[in-house]
């Protein structure tokens, strides 16, 4: 199956992106000023807990990714239209990077709280092995030049990958870990002060715009590349 | 929906359903190794020794922490159910603290004494604002450690 997107459609994700990009930037400004400037430190933990505004974001991110990439692979598998193979490409390195800022973080937050850098509880290692899989991903459609195969091969691990998906969010209900349950999962009543919620939230939104404009530059050149692939095969 | 398409998407939805089947039993099966640490209830039901490390997890007891001016410490973790005493040298967290999570790893010296050799705070997914506590403390509202 053919690629069927126009030239124009490309000229449009670029004009979009211009937009993105200022719309990002603003929303990390002024999430950035709620962190560190408007939050309250905790209770407990002071003012070592604002690390959360940027570990928390890049983390439900990095989930969000890989459940965007193993939902690409299904509708490859299913309809073998290959866009779906380009938005899988597309958001693999941002998921990496998002879950490497994650563990990062995360580590320099578990030094002054927990007195250690990393613990191989359960959280933690399934956010590791989450980092290999979009590692190996991006590793298989480098190292195979067959198309078919390399879609195939790859759909088959972006699928399988899933699994940990759940296994990373509910690691923290099911066995005893070191890493601390979910605070906002509970609706009724977060244990997260609103003060604290705002700015969290706000800089969910930055990162969710930053993965997007990501997204659609690579998604944008992706497409390219394909399209020029095809014409040097013809 | 053409039948081709029909029939990959029963075949996906299948060997998903496998996978998670498969999943599931390992990970309820592997679950004693997975657990990052015991509860003193738990570990007290288990079979040790000396030279079996072990992590335990739980609150630090109210009143229980001694030091005898140096870097040796004692408390008591417990469950709400069981006790353990531990006995710690060297620097402790700055989150450890009485009335809130803790997990030490280490192996029991005797039948009542559990040496650590690693002291971890474990905080819990409570974030507020110091006013925040201190008025619901005033209360009588609040309801953590």
């Amino acid at each position: 199956m053919n690629l069927k997107i126009s030239n124009n459609q490309i000229t449009y994700i670029r004009k979009a992106n211009l937009y993105l990009i200022s719309l990002t930037l603003l929303t990390f400004i002024i999430g950035l000023y709620f962190s560190l400037l408007v939050s309250p430190p905790d209770y407990i933990q002071g003012d070592s807990m604002r690390i959360m505004y940027i570990h928390v974001p890049s983390a439900w991110l990095s989930l969000f990714s890989y459940t965007i990439l193993a939902a690409s692979c299904v509708a490859w598998f299913v309809y073998r239209n290959p866009i779906f193979n380009l938005i899988a490409k597309s958001i693999a390195p941002i998921g990496a990077a998002l879950t490497l800022i994650a563990l990062v973080t995360g580590s320099i937050w578990g030094k002054p709280t927990w007195g250690v850098w990393w613990v191989w509880d359960a959280r933690l290692t399934s956010m590791l092995i989450l980092f290999f899989l979009y590692l190996a991903y991006i590793l298989l459609w480098q190292s195979i030049s067959n198309q078919e195969t390399a879609s195939k091969i790859s759909a088959a691990l972006g699928i399988i990958g899933f699994i940990n998906i759940p296994i990373i969010k509910f690691s923290v209900d099911w066995w005893n870990t070191l890493h601390q349950p979910a605070s906002i999962s509970k609706l009724s009543s977060p244990s997260i002060d609103i003060n604290m919620l705002i700015p969290l939230l706000i800089m969910t939104l930055g990162y969710m715009l930053f993965l997007i404009t990501l997204f659609l530059i690579k998604l944008r050149t992706e497409i390219i590349d394909q399209k020029i692939l095809r014409l040097s095969i013809k | 929906m053409t039948k081709k398409v029909k029939n990959r998407l029963i075949k996906i939805l299948l060997s998903l359903l496998i996978l998670i089947i498969a999943v599931l039993i390992i990970t309820l099966n592997l679950r004693d190794n997975i657990v990052y640490f015991y509860s003193p209830t738990e570990l007290l039901k288990m079979q040790t020794n000396e030279t079996k490390i072990m992590r335990v997890g739980g609150l630090v007891k109210k009143n229980s922490i001694n030091s005898d001016g140096s870097k040796k410490f004692t408390f008591i973790i417990t469950d709400e159910i069981s006790e353990i005493n531990v006995v710690f040298q060297g620097i402790l967290p700055n989150l450890f603290a009485e009335e809130k999570g803790a997990v030490v790893e280490g192996s029991y010296v005797n039948n009542s004494l559990f040496r650590a050799d690693k002291v971890l705070a474990k905080h819990d997914e409570n974030y507020m604002p110091p006013e925040v506590i201190n008025a619901l403390k005033d209360n009588g509202k609040w309801q953590g450690q």
